[in-house]
């Protein structure tokens, strides 16, 4: 009897299995899907970032020969740097323009003409007799800065068959650009302005060094107070509280604290740090006061989870041979557990380093142009850079803003390794 | 291909890995003594071996099944016999680096065999774990399931005759037949393995392997599941796997004893028992060691 | 005398007091001959003089700093002429801005008149006077409470006992800084968002369905109150946060599903981290591919089926969100899904069930709660996200359900009323604590249901 009834059972299930199979690979296809999607989401935004920021890291220059008129810079011959300063050094980039293009001759036209190149040429020149006034009388052969459009146009951004009225360079300057391109006096140079210049509202001239400063001095306040005072609440918690509600409630409290939104700390920073306290806005002290307490958390829960994983074993080894507690751990224990330690730490960097929303609102946004020399100076971080870039209508800083996403996301991405790799090379299995 | 080729290969060399290992060399070429076959065989395996990674876990075993009976695996911890009826529904295919050659045959047909589907093989030979592991779902769902996902049944009223029928033979109607809608997990433990029991019959299987049914209960729950399989036996084919010498003497018709992933001896119960033929059966048996 | 330097001579302080308490230790016993009469090692009688001396000079210190930039302005302002006293508290706050920057030597605003330059040197004198009275009190407590302790010194004294009580003080101090944090963060809202309630009705502000908080400046302007009905925002923060978890928790937790059960190791260990830079990616990143790249294309996309796409479209913001959410839902996922016992799904596979039936009918159900729980987390993140909504969602409030229309969130409108030059007691700046009070009730109440009903779930298969 059970004979039969077995041979109808496998009738069934086999009769079944198509059904079966068919959900199986359904299921299986979405769930591949997922992994897909995820895996596209993940090369798009690269992709995309990378397709827009590449070109920043290049600048459009012109190359014109300049005479250091001393006519101009210094008339009465006294060589002080105070006076040739304030000369209009102007005068000293537009001369040569108006020898290469001498049938402009309209005033219009002229304005025109000098605007291809960046207001900060002139700037470059100052500084190049600053450094060696002996220039003052020479001819020289100098790659000056182009305007940011002029630099759009020769990296391809714009596009030349648009209607005049929908680009924002007209007929008549790119003839100039294709002049001046044949005879080889179009140069792209790497960006050097880019990764030490402060911000400014000229595309061409505004750089990451302020930027780059700032979050160097954030990221050093919040290292200095959130390694130590993480890795003491973690070794209390971990190794001499006793289990009770107090303990309980600290414990519950980091957890919670680790999943506040990033904008309550920056309130939480305004309304203590700035308010009460009064300390300055824009400060990277405060910035970093504030991302302190927002990464303490990460850096707890990392640093305990190193402390629990050393065996028990290690400590009543040393307890047994008459250590107090105290030497115990921190003879033992902390040593033990000080890479995984340190890695929490770098992955909590790397968090501050990303982090925009509290900055906001301890007012680390405004424009700034002079790079920090301190923990005090007003200063923007790299991402608060990012995000006032983003706001900015011309086409010259997409790109500037992309490229110093590829910044910062380089630096994240060193740091992240650098953890995995501290992680794998120290990793001790018990 | 390449894999396969190793695991001849590994298979061939069986003994020499397993030293490397370390452990206590056994003869090389190990002859189990007693009758592996037997007339009516559900279940052959012929030549079993089993890696786990390096670790060369079954040797060269040899053994029949055979129908309507019981049969009892005995031996030292880590002998093998738990990875060997893990074998025979092929639940060691869950574990990534386990790796299995030779042949078993389940009525003729190869189990092993790359084109034969584990799900109806699962619906033929089904098995009962170490510790009860009931869904965390009603006690009529947890019976419910099999038939379910089978098809077996066409109406509610069918699939609650298979879930009384289920629980009738696992001794467990009379105790649950008022709570069918609460949760599995509140049983008692030994209840909770009749549940389990009754989970695996319900979907009507050829075959039953036990891994230890009873050791993680006590006494008296112990034997209920041994009267339990004795009076399974009249239907299914049952393997079992237990540490205690006292239940496969007393549930079983055949018993092999394992050592060290080799089949030493299998035979009659009464048989291994009384009169092992074995110099390793015998020091197990009489407790020296184990 | 500068502050850091007052650090490093503390420090210095220290490290003498270290030396000399161990010098004495030697001392008392006749030697270093003697040591064993000592109850603790030398170190520690270093160790317990240098604590003294340096501790509380330090903590004076650091309280000191903290404070003397309120007290010193408000010495300032009590100095100052009857007439600029007396202005309203605006400009008596733009006035002390000056006249700091004056100090400083940095530009200022206005025209220098003499008492502003009279201001300007008394707040300097005052700076230098308190740097040294700071100096001259933080040197003498570290000197008078090191040679305390030096003094205090001999083989009897359980130095080691003491430093390890005085340690693990300290321990205690850190380990209570996330408490205060909690409380800092509690007061703070609470503080301003009762001043806000005191102007603006609390059922106003939580139930009114209109919301622009601009404050008029002269009185005939329109909207001259301003609105501060909340529910617009509310509702934009669930709408953006619906389409976030939308996208997130399918793709999320199928693709935790593919990797663990299906995909072979090398997809496996390929893909999970780059899954995980996601997460690694800064929000603002986010942001500016949501506002430069999706929200156009979304647009255009609209456009060619016949659709009007707003620019800042909450589709875009919460799509971008979702992609941000992903690594979240599917790591926690990851951890609740392997927590369900090995031994359920041995007893699906072997009553024959396919792996889609095991997960589907077996561990998704048992990992139900855990799964819930990632949810609720993903879901306070996604409320909580600042970033990607200020620069991809717009600042009109809108009470709409439509994912093209644009809508503004509770995190946006803190960016937008917070940023920039403020008045610290007008209704629009109050307004920003009182949605920030909110954001974290409603966050950390998701956050604690979140949490518990994971824990609980873990200790049910531990």
């Amino acid at each position: 009897m059970a004979e039969q009834q077995n041979t109808r059972t496998i009738d069934k299930v086999n009769a079944s299995l198509k059904r079966r199979y068919a959900t199986e690979r359904r299921f299986k296809t979405l769930g591949l899907g997922a992994v897909v999607l995820g895996l596209l989401f993940v090369s798009m935004l690269f992709v995309d970032i990378l397709s827009k920021g590449y070109s920043a890291f290049v600048q459009t220059h012109i190359q014109l020969e300049v005479y250091f008129d001393p006519e101009i810079l210094d008339p009465e011959g006294t060589r002080d740097m105070e006076a040739i300063a304030r000369a209009d050094f102007r005068q000293l980039v537009r001369e040569p323009l108006r020898q290469i293009f001498p049938e402009v001759t309209s005033r219009r036209d002229k304005r025109a003409l000098y605007k291809i190149l960046s207001t900060g040429a002139p700037f470059q020149l100052i500084e190049m007799v600053r450094a060696n006034p002996d220039l003052i009388g020479t001819r020289m052969t100098i790659d000056l800065i182009a305007d940011d459009d002029i630099d759009m146009l020769v990296k391809g951004h714009i596009d030349r068959n648009a209607p005049a009225d929908q680009r924002r360079v007209n007929d008549t300057v790119i003839g100039w650009i294709d002049r001046l391109d044949e005879q080889g006096l179009v140069a792209t140079k790497f960006n050097t302005g880019f990764f030490i210049n402060g911000d400014s509202r000229e595309p061409e001239l505004a750089g990451i060094g302020g930027a780059v400063a700032g979050s160097f001095y954030t990221l050093l306040v919040t290292l200095a107070l959130s390694f130590p005072i993480g890795v003491a609440a973690a070794i209390y918690l971990e190794e001499f509280a006793p289990k009770n509600r107090w303990t309980d409630l600290i414990e519950v409290n980091i957890n919670n604290l680790a999943a506040v939104p990033s904008i309550v700390f920056g309130l939480l920073g305004l309304a203590m740090f700035i308010n009460l306290f009064g300390l300055p806005r824009s400060a990277p002290l405060v910035g970093g006061l504030v991302l302190t307490l927002m990464t303490l958390p990460t850096i707890i829960i990392a640093s305990r989870a190193a402390l629990k994983s050393v065996p028990p074993s290690i400590r009543e080894a040393a307890l047994g041979v008459g250590a107090s507690r105290m030497q115990t751990v921190f003879h033992h224990v902390v040593p033990l557990a000080m890479p995984g330690m340190l890695t929490g730490t770098i992955i909590g960097m790397a968090q501050a380093l990303g982090e925009t929303a509290p900055l906001l609102m301890i007012g680390m946004v405004a424009f700034i142009v002079d790079i920090p020399g301190g923990p005090m100076d007003p200063s923007s971080v790299l991402p608060v850079q990012v995000y006032l870039w983003a706001d900015s209508p011309e086409r010259a800083f997409v790109e500037r803003t992309s490229a110093a996403i590829i910044v910062l996301l380089s630096f994240l991405i060193a740091m992240n390794t650098f953890a995995v790799i501290m992680r794998r090379r120290f990793e001790r299995r018990w | 291909m390449n894999t396969a080729e190793n695991v001849a290969t590994e298979a061939v060399n069986g003994t020499k890995v397993r030293s490397e290992q370390g452990s206590k060399p056994l003869d090389s070429d190990f002859e189990t003594v007693g009758e592996v076959r037997v007339p009516n065989a559900r279940m052959t395996a012929t030549d079993v071996n089993v890696y786990y990674g390096d670790k060369h876990a079954i040797i060269d075993v040899n053994l029949d099944i055979g129908k309507n009976q019981v049969i009892a695996m005995i031996g030292p911890s880590g002998c093998g016999k738990s990875t060997f009826l893990r074998c025979l529904n092929r639940m060691n295919d869950t574990i990534d680096i386990c790796r299995v050659t030779g042949e078993i045959k389940l009525d003729d047909q190869d189990i092993y065999d790359r084109k034969l589907d584990v799900v109806p093989l699962r619906a033929q030979v089904g098995m009962v774990f170490q510790k009860p592991n009931p869904f965390p779902k009603s006690i009529y769902d947890n019976i419910a399931y099999g038939p379910r996902i089978h098809g077996l049944v066409a109406s509610r009223a069918e699939l609650d005759e298979i879930v009384e029928n289920s629980l009738a033979k696992a001794g467990l109607w009379d105790e649950v037949k008022d709570r069918l809608d609460q949760p599995g997990t509140g049983l008692s433990g030994g209840q909770q393995q009749r549940l389990c029991i009754a989970r695996t019959i319900a979907v009507e299987p050829e075959v039953i392997l036990m891994d230890e049914p009873c050791s993680a209960l006590d006494p008296i729950a112990t034997a209920k599941i041994e009267e339990l399989i004795d009076e399974l036996r009249e239907n299914y084919t049952i393997a079992i796997v237990t540490h205690s010498m006292q239940q496969a003497a007393r549930v079983s018709q055949r018993t092999a004893y394992f050592h060290l992933g080799n089949l030493v001896e299998v035979g009659e119960t009464t048989q291994i028992f009384t009169n092992p033929r074995h110099k390793l059966t015998e020091d197990y048996i009489t407790g020296r060691f184990g | 005398m500068q502050f850091s330097v007052l650090i490093l001579v503390l420090l210095g302080v220290m490290a003498v007091a270290f030396h000399v308490g161990r010098r004495r230790s030697f001392a008392t016993v006749g030697g270093p001959t003697g040591v064993r009469k000592l109850h603790s090692l030398p170190a520690y009688y270093g160790f317990y003089t240098a604590l003294w001396a340096g501790l509380p000079a330090l903590l004076i210190a650091g309280v000191w700093v903290f404070f003397d930039g309120t007290v010193i302005t408000a010495m300032v302002v009590e100095a100052m002429p009857a007439e600029m006293r007396d202005l309203p508290p605006a400009q008596l706050g733009l006035l002390v801005n000056d006249i700091t920057n004056l100090a400083n030597g940095n530009i200022v605003s206005g025209e220098v008149t003499p008492a502003m330059q009279s201001a300007a040197d008394h707040l300097n004198e005052l700076r230098a006077l308190g740097g040294t009275a700071l100096a001259v009190v933080a040197l003498s407590i570290a000197l008078g409470a090191g040679s305390l302790a030096w003094r205090a010194i001999g083989p009897k004294m359980r130095a080691r006992n003491r430093v390890e009580w005085i340690v693990s003080g300290l321990l205690i101090a850190c380990s209570l800084i996330a408490i205060l944090t909690t409380i800092g963060i509690v007061l703070s809202v609470l503080f301003e968002s009762f001043r806000f309630f005191q102007k603006i009705p609390f059922t106003d502000f939580l139930f009114g369905l209109e919301w622009s908080p601009q404050v008029a400046l002269r009185e005939d302007q329109v909207g001259a109150s301003g609105a501060f009905g909340a529910v617009p925002l509310f509702a934009g923060t669930l709408l953006i946060s619906f389409i976030a978890l939308l996208v997130a928790v399918p793709i999320g937790l199928m693709s935790a599903i593919y990797l663990a059960d299906y995909a072979g190791p090398r997809l496996r260990s390929y893909a999970k981290p780059v899954l995980e830079v996601l997460a690694g990616v800064p929000t603002v990143v986010y942001g500016f591919f949501a506002a430069l790249t999706l929200a156009p294309a979304i647009r255009q996309a609209g456009e060619f089926m016949g659709l009007s796409v707003s620019s800042e479209s909450a589709l875009a913001a919460g799509l971008v969100m979702g992609i941000m959410i992903i690594p979240f839902v599917s790591s926690l996922s990851d951890d609740v899904i392997n927590a369900v016992p090995q031994s359920l799904r041995d007893a699906a596979y072997a009553l024959g069930a396919t792996r889609s039936e095991t997960i589907r009918q077996v561990v998704l159900p048992a990992a139900l709660p855990g799964i819930m729980g990632g949810i609720l987390l993903a879901a306070s993140r996604a409320i909580g996200e600042t970033m990607i909504v200020v620069m991809a969602a717009g600042l009109s409030a809108n009470l709409t359900a439509n994912p093209l229309d644009s809508v503004t969130t509770v995190t946006v409108q803190i960016v937008t009323l917070l940023v920039g030059d403020q008045e610290f007691d007008s209704a629009k700046t109050l307004a920003a604590f009182a949605l920030g009070l909110v954001l974290f009730v409603v966050t950390l109440g998701l956050n604690i249901v979140a949490l518990h009903i994971v824990r609980k779930y873990r200790e049910q298969y531990e």
